[in-house]
């Protein structure tokens, strides 16, 4: 059986969509058959990918609309009798074809603050207390919810929000059993935290299935309203800072 | 003349897998300007798909470990082919290094006392593999990005290097370009650490990324860098083996560590068959006994299943050739009915999911396939067992790339604490040697603008072949005739169809433009890779034994007129010289540590 | 020149291929429904008591002419349920699984995941009104007074003229005082409370048994809202229709 791709093609500039016709087999997956066309039909079709075993995060596209990570979607699951359309994620600038650049990402994780041990903490602490930064610490940084949030996606507004992927990171470093210091003000004032409305898209495309709204944002959402939107314990800041 | 980017720095490292990050972060700790030269995005390196767990004595579950006893599990598991020396610094270094990643903010899996806890894996004689679930280098990779992100240093991602540049005798630089632009690069330097990982892409099945094509070998090697074990690679035992388009994927040794065991076509257990003299004795007589050990009692000696890789891999591949392989040609790996779906689920959440989700396997009620896959090159550029320094001034080498540590096969999490101890000390090194330099570093204008006019040949070229095709042909090439198995007719034909290659390579037309073209890259690729897979046949030529993970189809034994040799791989001229030198001899005290 | 910003503006741009505005739709009807029946019940004051059952909808009872209020604010000119209702109201309305419906479905903000979305400014709650959102922890402390009376009302309904006995009435409050409690105690500000705030939870274990308790119920507080708020509408409903004669209360005991 053979299936037809729909692939966007272009640079900075613009482009479109170009039709492949591949051979399905069992068990193929989506970037394989991108891989086919790049062999055969068109050497420099650009693609971004590494492991092609869902470790690496690099290989994410949208396919029929959604994000998602091309190793991991298997055509088994995609309805055949239509073309399958794949586009560079729409979050990021396209530098061509399928490969966009990410780099603002890279940018925004320079302004996390970083793992601050306390001193002379004695390096010891049970499973239980790592139940949470694991979850986080398991994301592959593929940036499907960078691309999915439609904070960043449709509004734009990466100069005053960092994102879910790097609430998850802060989240991860300020559960972290043995970190010192609070990111909450970095995370009202630059990481743009309240601007998140946990509608919850980043959740929903996570390849790792880590519970980005409910484990990571909702968490430090409530660790910022305990320092800066609760009256009660602003008024017994105030009295015991005073008395 | 084309534009040309061009950047100074007092230590270059190339490679920003464990071993580059580490190196650099070093380098940076130590006040040198580093600039990291990566060939994929930062964070996407090869080491990210490490399992099972980084291997140090730090003795939190079995208290009897010691550095003594990492060491003599690595030289005997190298069969005794390492550099003593390397392994001797890289088991005494190799707790303190796991430590300073937990200080880093990496968060290992605790034993009950809150220690950080090891696992059990092949070769190794105790719970010794510090490990986060089945992400170990996940997580490892992600510590040390986060420090080289901390200290500021300089990072050029989707760069790739294409000749190494020297100012006489000593490396000054490297000139290479970046992928999104096409544009030419060039990176000054008084020192360069070559840390760009393995070669597994030379093979058709491997575990290894896109990334690891074996560049390093090659620009070390060109730039007179000597090569040593080239005739040693790993082919891991579990590698999956259907459907098609994950033929290869690692499965993790923690399988098998966690209670996993390996079944032939019949359901027998065979690996008790297959126990070499070496380790006799030291492993499980009984499935009786074996079930004892996975209980937790001390008494009882591990299965067979945790042999060394070598020996599986080689079990496995009997197994099919008597008839008793699975419906793809495997075996048939079962932890279902060891352990619980819960322990499972918990312990090897990324081996379910993997199968679940590319195979429709589930792992906690049925058995996966396995069979072998290249995995792992232990030999590589000869260094320093100290410094990493290569043989030629100003040019280290870390990781996968350095050779030395393993010997001829190497034990299952070596592999990251190699990363971490050689990394650190190479960046330390370069800069030292760095910090020695006196004056800017100077690039000859002669060897940039003949690598420029080598990378826009493929566009220019009125030849007919496609790069992905040629690589196609060496990949199965080198599957066929320089694989697991291998023979002198064999890889005498893998040297000609190499050097076919090598005239197809030439050939090699590129379409479309500059911008991210995987075409280009590919054929750029190609005389590096065909360079590797010459010093890899090569050696294998010589070895005329099987020892670890060469084997010799007409030498099935070990041979003690090579028990003390290395084999360097050199360029001279056009091609490679092979020249056999006795290994460093072992002082006495460490000696009696390993028999 | 490439405008990917323009391509994906636009409300319901898109190129999902699935049915991706069935559950904003199905949202918008169901919430609807319940507003529109919540409002209607808020100002009848009448039928909402029948012995010994009270309405969800008007507990506590703090007037009104019929049954036994707990106090009687004679001073209050509307029905006593608008007394009492802000409260829940107020703690579905800042609920984080409540926000995530209606910013959905009613504000498609967005629609759907990859979805176009209608308007071009933004600032989510990170100003007035939405930055009261966060006062969401005392909303889930009122209410737990709330859930308080409506167990008393749910005993209560177990009690016929001084005596034990269970009518469908009965066994009603009972499940929806049990049903709110379960919405209440999976809110993620319990679970911020109860461990949540802590780093290291393995110095706490009374806390971290707590935390790991409200985590498991947390993971389904979009089940437990839904079927809470159904609970109360069958209870109230069922209520009224007896009030009103138009059925009998079936004892069972």
């Amino acid at each position: 059986m053979d299936a037809t791709f729909r692939i966007f093609r272009g640079n900075s500039q613009g482009g479109g969509y170009q039709e492949f016709l591949v051979p399905v087999e069992e068990g193929m997956v989506v970037l394989d058959a991108v891989h086919r066309i790049q062999e055969h039909q068109a050497n420099d079709l650009a693609v971004r990918w590494n492991c092609k075993a869902g470790k690496c995060g690099s290989c994410g596209a949208e396919v029929n609309g959604k994000p998602r990570l091309m190793c991991m979607t298997r055509m088994d699951q995609l309805p055949l009798e239509e073309p399958v359309t794949i586009h560079p994620v729409r979050t990021f600038p396209v530098i061509r074809d399928l490969v966009c650049d990410v780099s603002w990402n890279y940018e925004v994780n320079k302004r996390v603050p970083p793992f601050t041990p306390g001193e002379g903490d004695l390096w010891r602490w049970q499973q239980k207390d790592i139940e949470r930064p694991r979850e986080f610490r398991k994301c592959i940084e593929c940036f499907l919810c960078q691309t999915v949030c439609h904070v960043l996606r449709t509004h734009d507004q990466k100069s005053s929000f960092i994102g879910p992927r790097f609430l998850v990171r802060a989240a991860g470093l300020d559960m972290h059993p043995m970190d010192s210091i609070s990111r909450t003000r970095f995370l009202k004032e630059e990481g743009g935290i309240g601007l998140c409305n946990i509608t919850k898209c980043c959740t929903e495309v996570c390849p790792e299935d880590i519970h980005i709204t409910d484990d990571a944002i909702i968490p430090m959402k409530e660790r910022v309203a305990d320092d800066f939107y609760d009256p009660v314990r602003w008024l017994l800041r105030k009295i015991t800072r005073r008395g | 003349m084309e534009e040309l980017q061009s950047y100074t720095y007092d230590v270059l490292v190339i490679g920003a897998g464990g071993a580059g990050l580490r190196a650099a972060i070093e380098a940076a700790s130590q006040g040198a300007r580093v600039g990291l030269v990566s060939k994929s995005l930062l964070g996407k390196a090869h080491t990210v798909m490490a399992e099972g767990g980084i291997a140090a004595a730090l003795g939190n579950v079995h208290s009897e470990d010691s550095w003594q006893a990492h060491f003599r599990d690595t030289m005997r598991g190298g069969k005794l082919l390492n550099n003593w020396r390397m392994a001797h610094v890289y088991a005494q270094e190799a707790p303190e290094r796991v430590m300073e990643l937990e200080r880093w903010g990496a968060v290992f899996d605790r034993t009950p006392d809150g220690k950080i806890s090891q696992r059990a894996f092949g070769g190794h004689s105790y719970n010794r593999l510090a490990h986060v679930g089945d992400r170990t280098g996940l997580e490892m990779l992600r510590t040390l990005q986060d420090q080289a992100v901390y200290r500021g240093i300089e990072v050029h991602m989707e760069c790739i290097i294409h000749t190494l540049l020297r100012d006489g005798a000593r490396v000054s630089g490297a000139i290479g370009r970046l992928r999104a632009t096409g544009g030419f690069v060039l990176f000054k330097a008084r020192a360069v650490v070559l840390a760009t990982g393995g070669l597994g892409r030379l093979y058709k099945i491997t575990s290894n990324s896109w990334e690891c094509t074996g560049d390093g070998f090659a620009l070390a090697s060109l730039a007179g860098a000597d090569l040593i074990d080239m005739e040693f690679i790993q082919f891991h035992p579990t590698g999956m083996v259907w459907p098609p388009g994950v033929i290869g994927l690692l499965v993790t040794e923690g399988v098998r560590g966690d209670g996993g065991v390996l079944k032939n076509s019949r359901g027998e257990r065979f690996m008790f068959r297959y126990v070499p003299e070496m380790f006799k004795g030291e492993y499980a007589d009984t499935e009786e006994e074996a079930q004892r050990w996975l209980k937790g009692d001390g008494a009882a000696r591990r299965p067979p299943d945790l042999l060394t890789r070598d020996v599986v891999a080689k079990a496995i591949m009997q197994e099919g050739r008597e008839g008793r392989a699975t419906p793809h040609g495997g075996a048939y790996l079962d932890i279902a009915s060891q352990r619980s779906s819960d322990f499972i689920k918990s312990r090897l959440p990324s081996m379910y999911r993997q199968f679940k989700e590319l195979a429709n396997v589930d792992i906690t009620r049925e058995s996966m396939e396995v069979g072998p896959t290249c995995h792992y090159m232990m030999g590589g550029i000869r260094v320093d067992p100290e410094t990493q320094a290569t043989t030629v001034d100003g040019l280290y080498a870390a990781g996968e790339v350095a050779a030395g540590l393993h010997g001829s096969n190497r034990l299952g999490g070596n592999s990251l604490s190699d990363l971490l101890v050689f990394g650190k000390r190479a960046g330390l090194y370069a800069t030292e040697h760095a910090n020695k330099q006196r004056g800017e570093p100077v690039a000859d204008e002669a060897q940039i603008s003949q690598a420029m006019q080598e990378m826009l040949a493929p566009f220019q070229s009125s030849g007919e072949e496609g790069p992905f095709d040629v690589l196609r042909d060496l990949r199965e090439t080198m599957q066929q005739y320089v694989g697991i198995i291998r023979n002198e007719g064999d890889v005498k034909k893998g040297l000609e169809a190499i050097s076919r290659l090598k005239d197809r390579a030439g050939r090699v037309r590129v379409t479309g433009t500059r911008e991210y073209n995987p075409g280009w890259d590919t054929a750029l690729q190609l005389p590096l890779m065909l360079t590797t897979a010459e010093a890899v046949a090569l050696a294998a030529l010589e070895r005329r034994e099987s020892r670890g993970a060469h084997t010799r189809e007409e030498y099935p034994g070990s041979d003690d007129a090579f028990s003390k040799v290395n084999f360097v791989v050199r360029r001279s001229g056009e091609g490679f010289l092979v020249v056999k030198e006795p290994l460093p001899e072992m002082p006495q005290d460490i000696k009696k540590l390993v028999e | 020149m490439q405008d990917t910003a323009a391509r994906r503006k636009g409300v319901g741009k898109t190129e999902r291929r699935d049915t991706w505005w069935l559950q904003p739709l199905l949202t918008v009807v169901a919430l609807g429904a319940f507003v529109a029946y919540a409002t209607w019940v808020a100002f009848t004051g009448d039928n909402y008591w029948v012995e010994p059952y009270l309405s969800p909808f008007y507990s506590p009872l703090l007037g009104g002419n019929l049954g036994e209020p707990v106090l009687k604010l004679r001073w209050w000119p509307f029905t006593p349920a608008i007394l009492v209702l802000w409260v829940p109201l107020g703690f579905r309305l800042t609920c984080y699984y409540g926000r995530r419906t209606y910013y959905r479905a009613f504000f498609w903000d967005p629609p759907a995941c990859a979805v176009g979305e209608p308007r071009k400014g933004y600032h989510g709650e990170s100003r007035f009104p939405f930055i009261l959102q966060n006062l969401h922890r005392y909303f889930f402390y009122l209410s737990l007074v709330v859930v308080a009376f409506l167990w008393y009302d749910a005993v209560r309904g177990f009690v016929f003229d001084g005596r034990f006995g269970v009518g469908v009435g009965s066994l009603l409050l009972l499940a929806e005082a049990l049903l709110l409690s379960m919405y209440s105690l999976s809110c993620h500000c319990l679970r911020h409370v109860a461990g949540g705030c802590v780093d290291c939870l393995s110095r706490r274990p009374a806390r971290y048994r707590l935390w790991r308790w409200v985590s498991a119920l947390n993971a389904n507080h979009g089940l437990w809202f839904w079927i809470s708020l159904s609970g109360a509408v069958v209870a109230d409903l069922y209520i009224r229709l007896v009030a009103t004669g138009a059925v009998i209360d079936l004892r069972i005991v």
